[in-house]
């Protein structure tokens, strides 16, 4: 299924030319930009393993994407995305996060219910390979 | 409604009205006002504006064009300006649209070759992406290599440019910098680098009124004054300073100047009986420039090795 994650997860997938000019926007807000890969697309799997350092000082695009290509090359069936960090007072968060590059297939995320005391339900969810 | 067809191209291109627009022309006005001197630079610089321009205006009329090659060396002694021209470098290429972001990355050999085995291309790689859509001036090149240490991995870091240089001709220029003779030596061993380098620019060495012209600039960026006595130990000064060891042209104009505020300072200070105005503080004096060691024959140091 089809994970909706990040900016721009309801669109078709981002050209590298897209990619590129939301770098670029980025990039003129000194926003440091993180690359992030995973196989497991799971909600609640937030900290993804990380692709490099994040990069506190670039001014062009052309830079995060050798980063991107390299990247693709050694992990490019994985989930890979990129998260633009603001380190300004009192931000010092990331302010975007968006996903370019899903694998073929995508992994389906199952339900499953749990039994517990009484008969009350928990409901948790997995992905499946 | 289309909108993706294209809008015709323009038939005629008036360059001068260009050259004004796009600021070029600002810049190397600025150029020839702040830089003193340095009349082959000049020239070199007009030229390839000159060239970029027409570039630029026969891509505009849809004439096909490759990306002309913008690696340049830039060949000198120290302190003849080299840093500062390819900052300039760096803002005419951003103004005619060549780089994107008009940036420049300086770096010496350290920062580009590292001290083990796979350090250097990773640190050689930071360097290049913080360069990339602007210039990356390397400064004494010519240490990236080492002939006679067979573990040294300046090699690596030659290649990966050599790479970066010809494959991402559009995304960085590399301007190379160093000693002319250091530089020939290193062009010869390494071809590769030759091959890409279209513009060789050499900076000539100031000649003493260019100096003392420097050293007025200088001073009145800082609103100090010479005396007319001043004036003629200066002139004196660059004369024989030239000849002393370790000669830095416009950085040892700087470093002097320094030094004679320090002592302009000193006196004013040891000597005040009342209250200065402002022109006492900014007016430099013929022994405030004397008291240099320059008249007595140079550094303790210097003086010692040409005795033995």
């Amino acid at each position: 299924m089809r994970i909706t994650q990040g900016c721009f997860s309801f669109l078709p997938d981002l050209t590298d030319e897209q990619i590129s000019s939301q770098v670029d926007y980025c990039l003129s807000k000194t926003w440091a930009i993180g690359i992030e890969y995973t196989d497991d697309p799971h909600p609640r799997n937030t900290y993804w393993e990380m692709w490099g350092n994040p990069m506190f000082d670039l001014v062009d695009p052309k830079g995060v994407m050798m980063e991107l290509e390299a990247c693709r090359k050694q992990f490019g069936d994985h989930y890979i995305r990129f998260n633009a960090f603001d380190s300004t007072r009192g931000f010092e968060t990331v302010t975007m996060s968006f996903i370019v590059n899903r694998p073929k297939v995508e992994p389906k995320i199952r339900m499953i219910r749990q039994e517990t005391d009484g008969r009350s339900q928990r409901y948790s969810f997995e992905t499946v390979r | 409604m289309d909108g993706d067809i294209p809008a015709p191209l323009p038939t005629t291109v008036d360059l001068r009205a260009e050259y004004e627009s796009s600021g070029v022309k600002e810049l190397l006005d600025d150029l020839d006002q702040e830089m003193i001197g340095l009349k082959p630079v000049k020239q070199r610089l007009r030229e390839t504006a000159a060239l970029l321009l027409v570039e630029r205006a026969r891509k505009s009329l849809g004439l096909t064009h490759h990306t002309p090659t913008l690696h340049m060396s830039f060949t000198g002694n120290p302190g003849t300006g080299k840093t500062t021209v390819a900052l300039k470098m760096a803002g005419l290429l951003k103004r005619l649209g060549y780089v994107r972001k008009g940036h420049l990355v300086s770096v010496t050999r350290d920062d580009l070759v590292g001290q083990y085995i796979g350090h250097t291309a990773p640190k050689t790689k930071e360097v290049l992406k913080k360069a990339m859509g602007g210039v990356l001036f390397i400064d004494e090149a010519y240490y990236l290599y080492r002939p006679d240490n067979e573990r040294d991995y300046g090699q690596e870091a030659i290649e990966i440019l050599l790479q970066i240089m010809e494959n991402n001709r559009d995304d960085l220029v590399v301007i190379l910098a160093g000693y002319a003779d250091r530089m020939d030596k290193f062009f010869e061993s390494n071809p590769g680098f030759r091959s890409r380098i279209a513009h060789h620019i050499d900076f000539p060495d100031y000649q003493n009124e260019e100096l003392h012209r420097i050293a007025t600039h200088m001073l009145t960026e800082q609103n100090y004054v010479l005396t007319e006595g001043a004036k003629a130990a200066m002139d004196d000064y660059i004369a024989l300073r030239r000849s002393q060891p370790h000669f830095a042209n416009a950085r040892s104009i700087r470093n002097a100047l320094d030094r004679a505020r320090l002592r302009q300072a000193n006196r004013l200070f040891s000597s005040a009986s009342g209250p200065l105005d402002a022109t006492a503080l900014s007016t430099i004096e013929e022994q405030d420039i004397r008291a240099s060691r320059v008249f007595s024959g140079g550094l303790d140091s210097d003086r010692k090795e040409d005795a033995a």
